[in-house]
Parts: structure tokens; sequence; C-alpha cells
């Protein structure tokens, strides 16, 4: 559970970029959070709740975009990418080869914030 | 006022990674190979560390250990018996380790960090909450023993995927708890292609010595232009 440590490093980084932009408020934080970023998303949701209290990002809401693993196959007939299901096995699904290459799903980035400004 | 949006696009963990960049380069400028090692509770890092630390001391590499816990220093007292310089950090309930720790207890320290050549983290005991925390290592290992079972590297992907060596530990339980090898080796595999894999047992002491030795060859690569 070291989610609640993630939602004060994801407050204190939107808080500063909001200050900055001279935001008067913070409607929605925009998370992306890639399957192996090892970040439960109820906790998390739960950890923000806490972390926001008395920061400017207070009763604002988090919006979590869930993203898949995709992979890379290199194979000669395969080279693409895909997206695969689990994470138990990183192989292809056309091929059966495994691959090192993760294009998609180490994901833990605040992609946009909904401010209000004067 | 107007509603408007605001791009970021910045990694949450992204203040850590820039903390962890810079203690990478002081680690390297002083000639190191820093280790992070990571495994769930009782896996036998610390075993596994103890008796490597004072092989390699015995052989004459300098070496020393900052070891995190969530109450205890029970652990830099086992490893302090290596004989090599040891410092606990007591993390008081905090899961995993994160780079603010490591820099501030090498400051706290004083240790001369270019009299050392290795030099290894002992994470806490988790096999999901380190997972992202870049701590500055050149290579991260995570632990395996006998007795947790085939299918850790299934349950906990994340971590078996960012780990750069996998070390199966505790290999002289290996026929009390019919350890399945092949199975171990092919779950570690499915979620990390191509990893390089080690078997010891701290109490026998077997293949400390060629772990040593990889960590010496890796150093000796790293520092060699």
């Amino acid at each position: 559970m070291h989610e609640l440590s993630i939602a004060y490093s994801l407050v204190q980084n939107a808080s500063e970029a909001a200050q900055q932009a001279g935001a008067r408020k913070v409607n929605k934080v925009f998370l992306r959070l890639g399957k192996l970023s090892g970040v439960v998303k109820e906790a998390l949701l739960f950890g923000y709740d806490i972390a926001t209290k008395g920061t400017p990002l207070e009763g604002s809401e988090l919006v979590i975009q869930e993203l898949p693993v995709v992979i890379y196959c290199a194979s000669a007939q395969c080279q693409q990418e895909f997206a695969i299901s689990g994470l138990q096995g990183f192989r292809c699904p056309n091929c059966n080869q495994p691959s090192n290459q993760i294009r998609q799903g180490r994901e833990l980035e605040i992609e946009k914030l909904e401010i209000e400004v004067d | 006022m107007t509603t408007r949006y605001l791009e970021i696009r910045q990694g949450v963990l992204s203040k850590n990674d820039q903390l962890a960049a810079t203690l990478r380069a002081r680690l390297q400028a002083a000639g190191l190979l820093t280790l992070n090692v990571v495994s769930s509770p009782g896996s036998g890092k610390t075993a596994l560390l103890e008796r490597m630390m004072g092989d390699m001391r015995k052989a004459g590499h300098s070496v020393a250990a900052l070891v995190g816990d969530l109450q205890t220093d029970n652990d830099a007292k086992r490893l302090a018996r290596s004989g090599a310089p040891v410092r606990q950090i007591v993390t008081d309930g905090i899961c995993h380790l994160e780079v603010e720790m490591i820099t501030a207890h090498l400051n706290a320290w004083g240790l001369d960090l270019s009299a050392l050549e290795f030099f290894f983290i002992e994470n806490v005991g988790n096999l999901v909450c380190p997972t992202w925390y870049d701590l500055g290592e050149d290579l991260r290992i995570v632990l395996l023993s006998v007795t947790e079972g085939e299918d850790k590297p299934l349950k906990y992907p994340s971590m078996f995927y960012s780990a750069d060596i996998a070390i199966i530990t505790k290999m002289d339980l290996a026929d009390a708890c019919e350890f399945d090898r092949a199975l171990a080796y092919e779950n570690i595999l499915s979620v990390r292609p191509s990893i390089r894999i080690f078997e010891t047992s701290a109490k026998k002491g077997t293949g400390v010595a060629e772990l040593i030795d990889f960590f010496v060859q890796t150093r000796a690569k790293k520092y060699a232009s």
C-alpha cells in the first residue's frame, strides 16, 4: 500500500503546476496509469482524497485512464505492436515470441489539469 | 472565471527520478557499482548479503550497505557481522525506500564513497511498493526463495519485470520443498524474457562466488573506458 505516497507526490506536482499557471481552482486531474505501474486505482483514489486535504486540489476529481501493456514484437513475421491481456507473460499474441520491448504500461503520469483562471 | 486545460505530461515520480539521476552520477563519480536488492519478506536478502559481503571483503573488495526496514535495526546488526560499514534506515512504516532517504542517510553517514567498490541497498521486504522507485542503482536484483512457491513471478510481474537479475535463494532447501526448478525458470522468464538467473544458498555458500564474480565483472565493464 504505497498509493498514499504516490498520491502525495501527485498532489505536490499538480499543485505546483496549477499555481504556476495562476489557477484559481482545480476541477480535475487527469492521470495516465499503466497496468505495470504497480498502482491500484481504487487505493489511489482513496489516497487522493486524503492527500488533497488543505491543498489547492481539495475537492477536485482524479480522472484515471488505465492503459494496457503494449509490447513490440520484433519477429520477422510481426514487426508490430500488440496490446497484451494480463501481465503474466510478455509474449507476442500472434507468434508467441517473448518480448522485452514494452511500449506502454509503465505510465504513472499526470496528463493534464482542468483549471479555473481569471 | 474561465475553464481551461493545462497540459502537464509529467511523471508522478519525476522528482524521485531527478534525484535518483543526481545520486547515480555521484555514485558513478566515486567508482561504485550500486545494487538495489528487492524481494518479499523472508526471501533471504539479509542472509545472502551477510554471506556475500563477508566473502567479498575476504577477497579484498570494499563494500558497504544501507538497509531498509519498517521498524527495527536487526538487519543492520546482522550485516555488520560481515565487517563492512552498514547503516540502517528505519522507515517507520513506509513500505519502500525512496531516493531522498538514501541521499539523506549517505550525507549523514559521512562514508568515503571513493574508497568503496560496491554499495548494496537492501530494500524493504515488499514485492509491490518499491517497484518504480529508482534509488540510483546500477542493477536491481530480485530474490525468489525456493520456500515461497514457483509462481511468485506471475503474482508480482511488475517487480520481476523491473529487475535486471534474479536470484533463487535457499537452494539448500530445494529438495525438502519439492521445488520445481524448471517451472520457476519458466515463470521468471515469462515475465522477464532473457533475464540472468543465479542460484544461491547463503547457508552453504553455494553460488555466492559466481554472483560475486558477476558483480566484479559488471563493475569492471562499467568503468572500463
